[in-house]
């Protein structure tokens, strides 16, 4: 990512938490691509991208980051960037770290399409149990709480939790 | 639902294009938008409709991506149609021979099985479709199908998953399954059909000829049908046509009813 070196007002951006997910910022998260300060002008151009076309969280994140920079004296522009597209490749070490402890097994690397016979192997994929580490777990439903997660459930201590997507 | 709500005399926003036209091809992104932007209507009636709730899940967070793609594109159609429109004007405004989404994705939602054949063709259209604009000539548009892309192919596989499952199940379900891949037919030949907006496209290299996906596109739906036990059907003694040219079926009039009726009665409104 792009920013300013120890500039205050991009260090507040970049720890904005993500609405849907709490315990991860939008920077860790990959969906903050840059800050650019200018500090002649007080103003800020923050480059954000969104995690899926659809996804609601985007004007949150938005005005949270024109709130954020007005709060440190900045007028902040928020630009949206479409390609290159958001890869779950972008979250950082830190972000996955933080995903696991709250009970999100994190995103696996990503795999493109898999050829055979039907292209139905997306869900076949070896998942984590967070809570319990155990890799004997298996999908409930393809599609969980927000657009990014899947929910899954654990055979070993049987506890059901969210999947965030490769993609 | 009101009736009156489509037939409002033409507001502001729903003129005809004015002087000043940017680019040409305007009205093949306009088909683009409008396919995923009237399909999102339709699946989002699912929520609490479906036959379980993580399907009001699933089929909530589709509806969702396609709205999402609409929405990066009509913003983008107003800027080269001359007009200005936002993404309100043309999801809200226009009247039903505006709009230029294909027939498939206009029929009413039927059952279960009929909405898996429809999100299995329709998807499997997508990841051609989306595959190849990713490489469009077009930046805005390539950067939308490249994100579109991630999507469509995990709504084709959720699709893909359900038609084996039902198709490969019961007694009932198999002969349900075959009966929606064949109720869907009629409306598949129109996936395909080059219409002046996609020739024209083509040509600039912005868009792709719908003809150009039909192989690959019967052979992704064909290989899950195969593994489903199913059998895909042929010869449907009529088929669809006019979509791309704003003529629509039955249904089409009352889901735009429903969907404008809010934004219509209160012009100007916002939140």
């Amino acid at each position: 990512m792009l920013m300013a070196v120890e500039s205050p007002v991009a260090e507040a951006i970049s720890r904005i938490p993500d609405p849907e997910v709490p315990v991860i910022s939008i920077a860790d998260l990959g969906i903050l691509r840059s800050v650019e300060v200018d500090e002649d002008t007080h103003t800020v151009v923050a480059t954000i991208t969104p995690t899926y076309s659809g996804c609601p969280a985007m004007e949150a994140i938005a005005s949270r980051i024109v709130f954020e920079a007005r709060r440190q004296g900045y007028a902040a522009d928020v630009r949206t960037q479409r390609s290159p597209a958001w890869t779950t490749d972008w979250m950082t070490d830190e972000g996955r770290a933080a995903l696991e402890r709250f009970g999100i097994a994190p995103p696996g690397p990503v795999v493109g399409e898999t050829p055979g016979p039907v292209a139905v192997t997306l869900s076949r994929h070896v998942v984590a149990c967070p809570r319990c580490g155990s890799t004997d777990t298996s999908e409930i439903a393809h599609f969980g709480s927000t657009a990014c997660k899947a929910l899954r459930r654990c055979n070993a201590c049987l506890e059901p939790f969210d999947e965030f997507k490769a993609i | 639902m009101s009736d009156n709500a489509t037939r409002q005399e033409a507001l502001p926003g729903a003129a005809e294009n004015h002087a000043g036209d940017h680019k040409p091809y305007a009205a093949y992104l306009l088909g683009l938008a409008d396919d995923a932007m009237v399909y999102a209507q339709r699946l989002s009636e699912w929520m609490t409709n479906a036959p379980q709730i993580e399907e009001d899940m699933a089929l909530g967070n589709i509806a969702l991506d396609l709205l999402g793609q609409a929405r990066a594109l009509y913003p983008y159609v107003g800027s080269i149609d001359g007009t200005g429109r936002g993404e309100d004007d043309y999801a809200m405004q226009r009247d039903e021979r505006e709009w230029r989404n294909v027939h498939l994705v206009e029929q009413e939602r039927g059952d279960f099985a009929d909405e898996m054949a429809r999100l299995l063709w329709f998807s499997a259209r997508q990841v051609e479709l989306h595959t190849a604009l990713a490489g469009s000539a077009d930046d805005v548009l390539a950067g939308v199908a490249g994100k579109a892309l991630k999507e469509v192919r995990y709504h084709l596989d959720h699709a893909s998953l359900w038609v084996v499952r039902l198709g490969d199940g019961t007694d009932e379900s198999h002969r349900r399954m075959q009966a929606a891949l064949e109720r869907v037919l009629p409306y598949l030949a129109e996936l395909f059909d080059d219409d002046e907006a996609s020739v024209l496209a083509a040509g600039l290299g912005v868009g792709v000829l719908p003809s150009s996906l039909h192989d690959a596109v019967v052979a992704r739906a064909g290989r899950v049908v195969d593994e489903a036990t199913l059998t895909l059907p042929n010869d449907s003694p009529w088929r669809s046509r006019g979509g791309r040219d704003g003529v629509h079926s039955r249904p089409m009039g009352y889901l735009l009813a429903e969907m404008q009726h809010i934004a219509r009665s209160h012009p100007g409104a916002t939140w």
